[in-house]
């Protein structure tokens, strides 16, 4: 499997990069592990692409500002691996441990992912669950946007041609009472139904709750109606709360897994999610 | 495009297209043969090398992605005619019955162990989890991992 030829670029800034990618003709490269395995099958067959992957300033993880602040070519490694992440929004940490394998969190990247907005992809339901920003750029300027904006459909972001994501943020102080729960496709690690949950709870009763799920439509989406049903009860409350997880949405269906299926299969791991996030609270 | 890349220590300058995969690189332009095409679909983890000190499946990035990069394969991987202790423990345990994992195997757990040097089972099986092995059921491999960190913790 050999991609269609294309002219490569490296820059080291970002600046650079962004000049490069104004014409919005060429590609951004990050991790390759969606678009390079896509550029195989010639599903993609840009023309240029723009490496990202040598500007260090495009690579950090920093706390300022109450925010979390992610790099877009951080890799899943580096978010799983963070001790900012680890201590300042958990959640995130958890769920970028739990992305394909090591060779993919070691190259994958956090932009790259959300970029792509595969509706199977982990990071959504998490950064849905925690209130993130993305902010992107072009060679004109840049703008942020929340994660519920930004993404628009599936594999559909609200980019523009010509910009990229430069930073993900997360509020910092996330708390331990949080849990990534996905029930995965065996081969690829992708999620068949994915859920990111964010408590806290005084006494074992929870007081706030934040759901996101992913895989199980052709989008991540918050589950508010959940995250109000949650509130108030107890862990004997939690089935009951959740249930109606999958209540009139359209549920993808695949060889892996029926759209009933899979709706059955997000009742049952939200309340698995909420119960393991409610007892770390 | 011309790149440099230090192969197993070595310095290499090719003129490469773009669109060449890092594992035909090593295989058909460098010779190395240890790392193995599998399923070409970045799934098998057969054509797992490092790259900075980092595992990749070289079936899942371009040559031109390693301009300037130290990689490391299986070939690279015994010191002097000695074997790295992983491969050493590959053979003791019976870790291989066709081979064709091996040199990704190799290179996956060699990686796990650098990060976390007295794993539990379940985190050498979650280490591993990018690579298949048709052969073996994976048992002789987890022990060969407990081998290879006992020994590299003594
Ligand atoms: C074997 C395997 C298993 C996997 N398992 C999982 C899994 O369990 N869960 C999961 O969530 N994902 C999984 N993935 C996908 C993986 O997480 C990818 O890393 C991710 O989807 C894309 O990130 P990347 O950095 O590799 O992006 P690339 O592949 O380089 O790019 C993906 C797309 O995003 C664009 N892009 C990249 N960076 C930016 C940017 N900064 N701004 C704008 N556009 C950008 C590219 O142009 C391209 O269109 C798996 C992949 C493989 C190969
Ligand atoms: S050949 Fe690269 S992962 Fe199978
Ligand atoms: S030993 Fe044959 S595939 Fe693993």
């Amino acid at each position: 499997m050999i991609a269609q030829n294309f002219d490569y670029t490296a820059p080291a800034s970002l600046a650079e990069a962004l000049s490069l990618l104004a014409s919005g003709e060429a590609k951004p490269l990050a991790g390759g592990m969606s678009l390079i395995p896509m550029m195989k099958l010639r599903l993609a067959a840009p023309d240029q692409v723009v490496d990202l992957g040598r500007i260090p300033e495009l690579n950090y993880i920093r706390h300022d500002g109450g925010r979390v602040r992610i790099g877009a070519t951080a890799t899943h490694h580096q978010v799983a691996t963070s001790t900012t992440v680890r201590s300042q929004c958990p959640l995130l940490a958890a769920t970028a441990a739990q992305i394909g394998d090591v060779q993919v969190r070691n190259m994958g990247t956090i932009g790259g992912s959300v970029a792509h907005a595969d509706p199977a992809a982990d990071y959504p339901a998490a950064l849905l669950a925690l209130g993130a920003e993305v902010t992107v750029a072009n060679a004109g300027g840049s703008r942020t946007l929340s994660i519920e904006d930004f993404l628009v459909d599936t594999f559909t972001t609200a980019l523009e041609p010509g910009e990229i994501i430069t930073e993900i943020s997360v509020p910092a102080g996330g708390g331990s009472g949080c849990h990534y729960q996905k029930m995965l496709q065996p081969a690829s690690g992708f999620a068949i139904v994915g859920i990111a949950v964010q408590v806290t709870a005084s006494g074992g009763v929870i007081a706030s709750a934040r759901v996101g799920v992913t895989g199980l439509t052709g989008k991540a989406f918050r589950a508010h109606g959940v995250e109000a049903a949650l509130v108030g009860k107890s862990a004997a409350g939690i089935a009951e709360a959740v249930a109606g997880i999958a209540d009139g949405v359209d549920a993808n269906s695949d060889i892996h897994a029926s759209a009933g299926y899979r709706c059955q299969m997000a009742r049952v791991h939200a309340g698995r999610a909420v119960a393991a996030a409610l007892a770390k609270a | 495009m011309k790149i440099t890349v230090t192969l197993n220590g070595k310095t290499r300058t090719s003129d490469v297209e773009p669109r060449l995969l890092l594992i035909h690189y090593l295989r058909e332009e460098a010779g190395l043969t240890g790392p193995h095409i599998g399923c070409e679909t970045s799934l098998c983890g057969a054509c797992t090398v490092e790259v900075d000190g980092k595992a990749v499946k070289s079936c899942a990035m371009f040559a031109v992605q390693a301009d300037g990069r130290n990689v490391l394969t299986i070939e690279g991987l015994a010191a002097n005619g000695t074997l790295h202790p992983v491969q050493e423990a590959f053979w003791n345990e019976h870790a291989l019955q066709c081979g064709f994992c091996t040199p990704g195997m190799i290179m996956a757990s060699k990686q796990l162990l650098e990060r976390n040097p007295n794993p539990t089972e379940d985190e050498i099986r979650h280490g591993i989890d990018g690579n298949l092995c048709r052969c073996t059921g994976y048992q002789h491999i987890v022990n060969a991992v407990k081998a290879a960190a006992s020994k590299m913790g003594a």
